[in-house]
């Protein structure tokens, strides 16, 4: 109706508060997010790309655990929506771990902040954040637990190219086990109608995730599959012996243009990066026309604004 | 709420929409780096129709694209309920053109002063116009349209109810009050 006030358009289901997890999140909720997302789109390809929507928001982005990629994404995100950010980085190693959370968040709190956005390595910080502040919290990795914005990124880019993701198959390599990528996808992906497979060496895949496919045998896992996804594989783990050597890795589990033949013809190829070139994928499969690594970037800027945006408009009153 | 009085039929609806394409026209001495862009959701469809009557009367197409302001509201930090950002899409470039914002009604003006925003984040027209079907009174910021269908007084317990065919089903300007 053209009441001649601002019209308002409202989302129909009542959204989660927070970004910790999928927890609390249905397929209404990420659909919404994506229709959001696709409008931030628009917004990145103006030549000025910056709205007002957030400004007297302040953001902040509370690492942890470093990352250069990540919080680069989330603070251009919050920028390009013209909220303050504030940014603090701390080294776990010089804090006395538990309380020292407790206390550097409540810290910044005092500042006022409207919503967090946290990187940390010990599993589950982000759920006790969201109890001690009371404010949006946005779970940019704790642990191997869970990376969901990751994950948001990647179906977002996957139903870029698909159109849908149901009924398809979505193969997921590398180290299952120490991947917060994986679990966060393993949560998302099938919500979204997808099938999905986890696929590594015995020593680095889960004992049993709800709702997925778990298996060693690369051919199984890519055999007609829609999508496929490598992983990072952390060096650090091959010292500590999860790991075979390098050779046997690439041998078993690398995907190589060949490989790569046992999935679909135009099966889009994704990758969260840093990338461990000639390891993970061969050579320049990353530049490959089926490689989504690229859109995968540039769709998280979209991606993040809009679960900034709907975990800050709207939560008055 | 409560229905009071139509204020417009579809035929007079028509007759407002024609002379104000006419206005546009005559107004910017032509068709030349004219442009129209609607405001969601009942601006866009009358921007259609003004593109349209411009097209039989001249014989040229304009350009026209389509606004969301959400992103531009000056109520975003404050209100209780998140609205849904649309899209915008206006493809082609607004810089050097005269640019006729339509919207169904203009009434505080804050939708206006968004929308100014908005098309400023995009180019740099050489004009900007404002073409609203109702103006109904009582603003809150310093806008006034440029071409305008019908002046209505109203009270601010009143609701303009603008439907057009293309969204409502039928075509009416209606009062209503609130209760």
């Amino acid at each position: 109706m053209g009441t001649g006030v601002m019209e308002t358009h409202t989302h129909s289901a009542e959204q989660p508060k927070h970004l910790l997890d999928f927890q609390g999140w249905n397929r209404a909720h990420i659909e919404s997010l994506f229709e959001t997302a696709k409008m931030m789109q628009e917004v990145l390809s103006r030549p000025v790309k910056k709205v007002p929507a957030l400004t007297g928001f302040t953001v902040a982005t509370v690492f942890f655990e470093p990352s250069t990629r990540t919080r680069l994404s989330f603070e251009l995100a919050a920028r390009r929506m013209s909220a303050d950010v504030l940014s603090f980085s701390g080294a776990t190693s010089s804090m006395s771990k538990g309380e020292s959370y407790k206390d550097t968040l409540l810290t910044l709190d005092a500042m006022g902040i409207d919503a967090y956005v946290i990187r940390v390595d010990a599993a589950g910080v982000p759920h006790q954040a969201a109890r001690w502040l009371g404010k949006p919290i946005i779970n940019a990795g704790d642990g191997w637990r869970a990376h969901p914005t990751q994950a948001l990124l990647d179906a977002f880019s996957l139903l870029e190219r698909l159109g849908s993701l149901e009924g398809r198959k979505i193969a997921i390599v590398g180290d299952i086990l120490h991947s917060r990528v994986a679990r966060s996808n393993a949560e998302l992906l099938p919500m979204l109608g997808a099938e999905v497979w986890l696929c590594g060496p015995a020593t680095l895949l889960p004992g049993e995730l709800p709702r997925v496919r778990l298996t060693t045998d690369l051919r199984e896992a890519l055999h007609d599959a829609d999508a496929v996804m490598a992983l990072r594989l952390q060096k650090e783990r091959m010292d500590r012996g999860l790991l075979p050597s390098e050779p046997e890795y690439i041998a078993g589990y690398q995907i190589t243009h060949e490989r790569l033949g046992w999935a679909k013809p135009e099966a889009p190829l994704l990758h969260p990066g840093p990338m461990n070139r000639d390891l993970e994928l061969e050579g320049t499969l990353a530049e490959s026309p089926r490689s989504l690594v690229e859109r995968q970037v540039a769709n998280g800027q979209a991606v993040r604004m809009a679960v900034l945006y709907h975990l800050l408009v709207g939560r008055k009153g | 709420m409560k229905f009071k009085s139509r204020i417009l039929s579809a035929e007079e609806i028509r007759r407002a929409l024609t002379r104000i394409a006419h206005e546009v026209v005559e107004k910017n001495k032509g068709t030349d780096r004219l442009c129209f862009v609607g405001i969601h959701t009942r601006g866009i469809t009358l921007a259609q129709r003004l593109r349209e009557l411009v097209r039989q009367f001249e014989g040229v197409e304009v350009p026209m694209g389509i606004l969301d302001i959400t992103l531009y509201r000056d109520d975003l930090s404050e209100i209780a309920v998140q609205p849904k950002v649309r899209e915008t899409r206006i493809p082609f470039d607004i810089g050097g053109r005269s640019v006729v914002l339509v919207d169904d009604v203009l009434f505080t003006g804050r939708t206006a002063r968004a929308a100014l925003d908005a098309l400023i984040d995009l180019g740099r027209p050489s004009r900007i116009y404002l073409a609203v079907l109702v103006d109904r009174g009582h603003r809150e910021l310093p806008i006034r349209a440029d071409f305008v269908g019908k002046n209505l007084p109203t009270a601010k317990s009143e609701v303009v109810k603008v439907k057009v065919r293309e969204v409502d089903g039928e075509e009416a300007v209606e009062l209503w009050e609130l209760e």
